[in-house]
């Protein structure tokens, strides 16, 4: 497993305590989940992915990764409804280890509150709240 | 004790090493209030000859010994056995293996259950079957569960001619949830009545057992449309999968989940159990299947290989969210079915199939043919509802002093059905066996 | 130089079933045809299934090649903690394959199955003593079987009592089945953390445990190894908030004779018998799980409950306050006449005896390991003891490597990754079937495994490099399920 220094960690993002994280892109928010999430889970089997249009709160379950010895349920980051699903994870789970900011993101959201996004972590808070855990 | 191999002087080292002086100190972490300090009253033990005569006693107690003939199936059946299966299946690398959790020195297990699962999907016409649940009943109350997190629908409709102990498995199983069961009837030919669901609304499932316990072959290309328009999950239950030697199987008539009880593939009856829950159902429920499921995949250097797979769905991972508690699966039966499945073949399972439809018919007909009643005209297999002509429960009787059961009685679970008796025939009976049994009948 | 038991030698490749045999063969003997063919309603009559068609040798040899890439109790030692592999006595096979038990049909009339109503009976029977518990039924076809039937029984006491309770407690250290099960009967559970020495305090259960909790779930020894020694403690604190204690008796095999699990406080109690009664465990099954209970609760077992008046033994149906059946017909029989059988041979006396060798095996495994690999809790064990791999992790040496590296020696590895409350846990559970020349071996492999992860890891990372198969691509038999061939 990577040690906190080896992670990728992009400051243009903002991160959650459950290790997903959020980009505002225009009026809607993408979601996938940390490069620490990932390494943590291993090599990822299987994303449980929730429908287009459903709507779910900040903090909501709405799917989850499953590795071969792990299951780990993913929480929103933001409140919002669900504008498209990255249906290339159905194929290639896979790409959420490779590219979990790019190719491996997971939802597009229609965010209903925009304030939510700045209860988010910032990199610097995220690395600080990792740091904590170790 | 030839179980325990230390010796006093082991003991006596093995205590030096760990810097205790006897065994009893062992137990010092045990608190005194905790202690039993008596001795457990059990009988004194026995040599391997004294166990062997006592339980040859009690086995020698029991009808099956050879000069009783049976004619009961009511889920449980009499098949020959080849030599082969036993033989194999009691191989100690197989029984005396635990649950496959490291695969690379478990692949006999894991490709014998990988064959299992290849072979009972073919035989149920389903995509997918696990490595197989404890019996029939408990993977009928598995698969109402399973309809219900699919459909997220919290009431099943199920036929009342499934069989009875099936019924009250799944009663006690979606008890304490409150999920609630609609029981479908049966119409006079002893087929369940599919017009007692119309007014149904909200299924998770609908649930039918082909052949039915009457033994009759129900229709379930209708039923599988009605629990379809319904959008319920249509599940098919079996008692006797040998059926499906010569009949259509229920993948191909529309089943979602096919569950039941695999015993006559091999499995000795042994009192009951253990047997062999079947379970199938198709590719897009996958995630939502109880069990374990063994898959393929490829080594290091790219040879193919066995795994445990998708074991996200169970227990020791998902824990209170697993899709059932189950752990077990109940391999060795898997592996002797299997056996006996390789050891028939196609043409083998087809040519059994019909003798023992052939058979059954035969002593139908003679029965009726010496007046007893055949309850219901529809097509059987293996087994039927009479009713003798006369003062039903003495023929019963008298056929029990000349070592013949004819028959479970049905009173019991039908009580219209008081007086008439569920017959079976499998190719374990002769036709001597079945004349004699008509011939006293006729007394 | 020592000689392990893990050699190599001639394997066997074998391919799947059906990529053998030929359309018209056959591998088994057809029962003679003595009626006429009878007519079959074409739209009900199928194809029949595509087997593959296989002679008896081809069938024979199949499957032998199979078994030879497998490992079992009688080839090697299987110190697989939490799962008892205690050696099978062979005459109990012999037993359980007598016709009069083997053909036995469940449904006959009782007084033609007296034989097998006897022993389930007085299986049932033994079983109570053992376990200090009132009444036992043995219809559970399985360990988590028995865990749900006893919270089946535990929910039906609560809704006799007119008491709604929604939550069950159970410790970090439990088994997956537990919490699984206890959600079967709707119950949510409560997890509550073992302390500083691995075990419960009964102030940690006191804090959580209230009105609307049904009870606890606790396992004794538990999955670490250790005694619950608060467990009368725990006992009465759920108790008194009218609560009931499950007792997972998955480890039963510590404490025979010596600790009885009803005289401590425990009202419900599964056992394995496949485990502590030394029935063969077939590769996952089948087990049996019988369920015992103390008297107040005896109504809500399962039926039929064997009973016996005048040496005459029947099945009763007259409980109207049962939970119903939980198997079709009355459990595994199959296994009850090995459990049965193993009991009889052994009396109390040699039942006490393996707990204490299998307590004085763990131990003395614990004693000489635990300068080579980190014990996650240093103070004695019972039938078991758990390490980790925090030692070698310092080389970049995981469990899963010692584990796989175990099997070059020939030892089948211990448990891993369990409970999950010891980060890279290694629990063995050696059993008291093991000889200490045995279990000397065991331990000289686990030492030179532990030097290898220092000066030779690539052995270690590369292991098994014995077996029919090498390490298996399991990230991809999850990605792209092939379930059927």
């Amino acid at each position: 497993m990577k040690q906190i220094s080896e992670l990728n960690l992009p400051d243009d993002i903002r991160y959650s305590e459950d290790h997903e994280w959020a980009r505002r892109e225009g009026d809607a928010v993408r979601v996938g989940i940390s490069d620490y999430a990932q390494d943590q889970l291993g090599d990822i089997t299987f994303v449980g992915l929730p429908n287009v249009g459903d709507s779910f709160n900040q903090k909501e379950e709405f799917g989850t990764v499953e590795s071969t010895k792990a299951v780990s349920e993913l929480f929103m980051p933001v409140g919002g409804e669900v504008l498209a699903v990255n249906e290339a994870l159905v194929e290639s789970p896979g790409l959420v280890n490779e590219d979990p900011y790019g190719a491996g993101w997971i939802l597009l959201v229609k965010s209903h509150n925009p304030d939510e996004m700045n209860s988010l972590m910032t990199k610097d808070d995220y690395v600080k709240r990792l740091k904590g855990t170790e | 004790m030839r179980f325990l191999p230390h010796t006093d002087e082991d003991i006596a080292s093995m205590l030096g090493t760990i810097g205790a002086a006897k065994l009893e100190d062992l137990f010092s972490i045990v608190p005194e209030n905790c202690r039993y300090r008596g001795k457990l009253d059990l009988p004194e033990p026995l040599t391997e000859w004294e166990l062997h005569e006592h339980m040859a006693l009690l086995s020698g107690s029991m009808a099956a010994s050879g000069e009783y003939k049976v004619f009961v199936g009511a889920g449980s059946y009499d098949h020959f056995i080849p030599a082969t299966v036993p033989y194999l299946a009691g191989r100690s690398e197989f029984s005396t293996a635990y649950t496959p959790y490291q695969p690379e020195l478990s692949q006999g297990t894991l490709q014998a259950i990988y064959e299992y699962q290849t072979l009972v999907a073919k035989l149920l016409g389903m995509e997918v079957a696990n490595a197989s649940l404890y019996d029939g009943a408990s993977a009928l109350a598995e698969a109402l569960l399973m309809a219900i997190r699919v459909t997220r629908r919290k009431k099943v409709a199920i036929s009342r001619l499934i069989n009875p102990l099936y019924r009250q498995v799944v009663r006690t199983y979606l008890e304490p949830t409150g999920y609630e069961i609609v029981e479908l009837g049966n119409d006079a030919n002893g087929l369940t009545d599919l017009s007692t669901f119309d007014a149904q609304n909200d299924l998770a499932a609908v649930a039918v057992q082909s052949p039915n316990f009457f033994g009759i072959v129900e229709r379930l290309q209708n039923s599988a449309e009605k629990a379809h328009e319904k959008s319920a999950l249509f599940v098919v239950a079996f008692t006797e999968p040998l059926a499906y030697g010569i009949l259509k199987n229920p993948g191909e008539l529309g089943a979602d989940i096919v569950c039941g009880e695999g015993q006559s593939l091999g499995i000795p009856q042994s009192f009951g159990g253990p047997g062999l829950g079947m379970f199938a159902t198709k590719m897009q429920y996958v995630r939502n299947m109880p069990g374990r499921l063994v898959g393929q995949t490829v080594d290091a250097n790219g040879k193919r290989g066995f795994v445990l797979t998708l074991a996200t769905r169970e227990q020791h991972i998902r824990r209170e969210k697993a899709t059932s508690n189950i752990c077990t699966n109940h391999s060795l039966c898997a592996l002797a079915s299997a056996v006996y499945m390789a050891s028939l073949g196609g043409s083998g399972i087809r040519s059994l199939a019909r003798l023992n439809y052939d058979k059954c018919e035969y002593l139908k007909n003679e029965l009726n043919r010496a007046g007893c009643t055949i309850t219901f005209a529809g097509t059987t297999f293996n087994e039927f509802v009479v009713r003798f002509p006369r003062g039903t429960g003495a023929i019963y009787e008298n056929l029990l002093k000349k070592n013949i059961v004819a028959g479970l009685p049905l009173d019991t679970y039908y009580p219209e059905l008081a007086g008439h008796y569920l017959l079976c025939v499998t190719e374990t009976k002769t036709r001597n066996d079945m004349d004699a049994l008509v011939r006293e009948v006729q007394k | 130089m020592t000689e392990f038991p893990g050699a190599t030698g001639l394997i066997f490749n074998e391919p799947l079933l059906w990529e053998k045999g030929k359309k018209g063969r056959i591998g088994m003997s057809l029962p003679r045809r003595d009626v006429e063919a009878c007519g079959l309603d074409k739209d009900l009559e199928g194809d029949g299934p595509d087997f593959p068609d296989l002679s008896e040798l081809e069938v024979v040899r199949h499957y032998v090649r199979l078994s030879q890439w497998n490992f079992g109790v009688d080839a090697g030692m299987y110190p697989l903690g939490s799962c008892t592999m205690k050696y099978n006595p062979k005459l109990n096979e012999k037993i359980a394959s007598l016709p009069g038990f083997a053909e036995a049909h469940p449904l006959l009339p009782t007084a033609l199955s007296q034989g097998a109503l006897r022993l389930i009976f007085e299986l049932e029977r033994l079983l109570a003593e053992i376990t200090g518990m009132d009444a036992v039924s043995c219809q559970p076809a399985a360990g988590a079987h028995g865990e749900l039937t006893g919270m089946l029984i535990i929910h039906a006491f609560h809704k006799n009592n007119g008491s709604a309770r929604s939550k069950i407690i159970v410790p970090d250290t439990a088994h997956g089945t537990n919490p699984a099960s206890a959600a079967l009967c709707g119950y949510q559970p409560v997890t509550v953390k073992s302390n500083q020495q691995g075990i419960l305090s009964p102030d940690a259960v006191a804090e959580v445990m209230d009105a609307g909790t049904a009870g606890i779930m606790i396992t004794n020894p538990n999955t670490l190894g250790l005694f619950e020694e608060n467990i009368r403690e725990i006992a009465d604190v759920v108790h008194k908030k009218g609560g009931l204690v499950y007792c997972d008796g998955a480890n039963m095999n510590a404490v025979l004779g010596i600790v009885r699990m009803g005289d401590v406080g425990a009202d419900v109690l599964h056992l394995n018998l496949h485990k502590t009664f030394s029935a063969p465990h077939g590769g996952g099954g089948p087990g049996s799980g019988p369920v015992c209970v103390r008297k107040s609760l005896a109504k809500f077992l399962p039926v039929p409950r064997v009973v016996e008046s005048q040496g005459a033994y029947s099945l009763s149906y007259n409980f109207p306050e049962t939970i119903g059946k939980v198997h079709a017909f009355y459990g595994n029989f199959g296994v009850m006449i090995k459990a049965y059988a193993y009991i009889l041979s052994m009396g109390a006396e040699n039942l006490k005896r393996a707990s204490q060798l299998a307590v004085l095996n763990a131990n003395y495994i614990r004693a000489r390991l635990k300068d080579v690999f980190h014990l996650a809790y240093d103070r004695p064990c019972m039938h078991e003891c758990v390490f980790s791999d925090k030692l070698q992790k310092q080389d970049k040496v995981t469990t899963l490597e010692i584990a796989k590296r175990l099997i070059d020696y020939g030892f089948h590895p211990p448990t891993v990754y369990f409970p999950l409350v010891v980060s890279g846990a290694i629990m063995i559970e050696p059993t008291e079937t093991e000889s200490k020349e045995e279990i000397d071996l065991f331990i000289e492999a686990c030492r030179a495994i532990a030097n290898e992860a220092k000066e030779n890891p690539e052995l270690l990372h590369a292991a098994p490099s014995k077996t029919k198969v090498k390490r298996l691509d399991e990230t991809n038999a999850a990605r792209h399920p092939c379930l059927q061939g």
